[in-house]
């Protein structure tokens, strides 16, 4: 891997590690468990035994700008195979965090933006309005007619809803949402 | 058996055949499902990937509903279960993300509610009671059960092992259809990533269902309403991108059993389906 010139941040790694909870995160010895079980690995720029080196070595502006941390599906399989128990998985969700925090998102745009809009559902009804965060979204992208046969089909199978189900404490929710770390 | 339901936002709308057969065929069998008032959505990734705090805040709502109510809960979805028993994990190990919780809820969870996966409660009734209520046997239907990653990943909160997951197939086996065995059981459909990254998500997409019809599945069986979705509904999609023509029923476990017992297709919710199902099980029937 060809890292060329970045700025170090060598405090990145233990602050990852406590944010998430990894103490054994300086264990890694690049055995490459983790990407050879990675389903999208084949579409991640850094793989993931390269970005936990990454972080190893303080390469906070690579990690944080990769392509990989948005492509992760979040599925486990690293974290279930690693020998020396990283929880791999867990790690790239607090990745993601810090360049939502950091507003580094640019490699993960369709991501943050579904994500927000699920949330502001969520926080606004207390239970995801599918239907509504689903067309706000391929509006926002610019392509409000991505999924129009599956909308027809799912309309024919009576599975759309058109109005949000609201729980009754809806209120509840703005508290849950007050602490939320601004991006 | 009395047990708390948290259905989870996907059987209200995409998914709302998974509620219907997780209903009929639990009441079926004599378990008693008792829907948590006013739950509220679990966060699923989108609040695990933008903020900790928030990722257990919104499942502890709903456990410390459930424990007021002296109940435990069963989840059919996988990436809610998933959630919760995360949730409950912090919540019991780790005093800090407790007490900060606490203080956004209002309320304290004492962690002594039990989450159990669909799979979980449909086996605790026993292999043989299942078994006993088959009336339409699925002889000579071949199934691939699909557990994809949330039930059995990761291991400390998985339901059945990670690795080599057993549970939905003795479940299907007891219909007497053939679970198949078959390498891509435990593989990513790659769930959200069909909104944040489609073309990733589909290629995942793309691989189950290919591995599934080599090893001459006729059906997929899933516990999970995003592996179905990603599975059934975007079929399409997949043979567009891929040049294929992948025409694969994909069921929740719950329709199979429910059909093996003699329910109703109408009321398992078996005309939803993007594939249709029906030909596949007139396999059976015929």
């Amino acid at each position: 891997m060809l890292l060329g010139k970045s700025q170090i941040d060598p405090g990145f790694l233990a602050s990852t590690a406590r944010a998430s909870g990894q103490d054994t995160l300086s264990h890694c010895y690049q055995c490459g468990k983790c990407t050879a079980g990675c389903p999208t690995a084949f579409a991640m720029d850094y793989k993931p035994n390269q970005i936990i080196r990454l972080l190893q070595l303080g390469h906070k502006e690579k990690a944080l700008g990769s392509r990989a941390i948005w492509v992760c599906a979040g599925c486990f399989t690293c974290t279930t195979r690693c020998p020396c128990g990283i929880d791999i998985a867990q790690v790239m969700d607090n990745l993601r965090i810090v360049a939502r925090q950091e507003g580094r998102t640019g490699q993960g745009k369709r991501a943050v933006l579904f994500n927000e809009l699920f949330l502001r559902s969520v926080r606004r009804n207390g239970r995801v309005f599918e239907t509504g965060v689903v067309a706000a979204f391929n509006l926002k992208i610019g392509k409000p007619l991505h999924d129009t046969e599956l909308a027809r089909f799912m309309l024919k199978g009576r599975k759309l809803r058109f109005v949000p189900v609201r729980i009754r404490k809806t209120a509840e929710m703005a508290g849950l949402f007050a602490k939320r770390k601004k991006g | 058996m009395r047990v708390g339901y948290y259905p989870g936002c996907s059987l209200e709308n995409t998914a709302k055949e998974y509620d219907l057969a997780a209903r009929l065929v639990t009441n079926h069998l004599g378990i008693q499902l008792v829907e948590i008032p006013d739950w509220n959505c679990c966060g699923a990734t989108a609040a695990h990937s933008t903020d900790h705090l928030l990722a257990v805040a919104l499942p502890a709502r709903n456990l410390v509903i459930a424990e007021e109510m002296g109940l435990d809960i069963t989840v059919p979805c996988a990436a809610c279960y998933q959630r919760l028993r995360t949730a409950h994990r912090e919540l019991t190990e780790n005093r800090a993300v407790a007490e900060e919780v606490a203080g956004v809820l209002g309320r304290q969870y004492r962690g002594t509610v039990r989450i159990h996966s669909l799979l979980e409660t449909m086996a605790d009734v026993g292999f043989d009671v299942l078994s006993a209520q088959v009336v339409n046997p699925l002889k000579g239907l071949r199934v691939a059960c699909y557990y994809g990653c949330l039930l059995v990943r990761p291991p400390s909160t998985g339901c059945d092992d990670p690795e080599s997951p057993q549970l939905m197939d003795r479940l299907v086996e007891t219909t007497k259809a053939e679970a198949v065995r078959w390498g891509y059981h435990n593989e990513c459909c790659g769930a959200a990533l069909i909104f944040g990254a489609r073309e990733v998500a589909l290629k995942l997409v793309q691989r189950i269902l290919r591995n599934a019809v080599d090893t001459g599945a006729q059906v997929i069986a899933c516990a999970c309403p995003l592996c179905q979705s990603n599975l059934d509904i975007r079929q399409g999609q997949v043979n567009k991108a891929f040049g294929t023509n992948f025409a694969v029923p994909v069921l929740y476990f719950p329709q199979l059993i429910g059909i093996a017992m003699g329910l109703a297709p109408r009321d398992l919710g078996l005309e939803t389906h993007f594939v249709d199902p029906q030909k596949a099980l007139r396999i059976v029937s015929g």
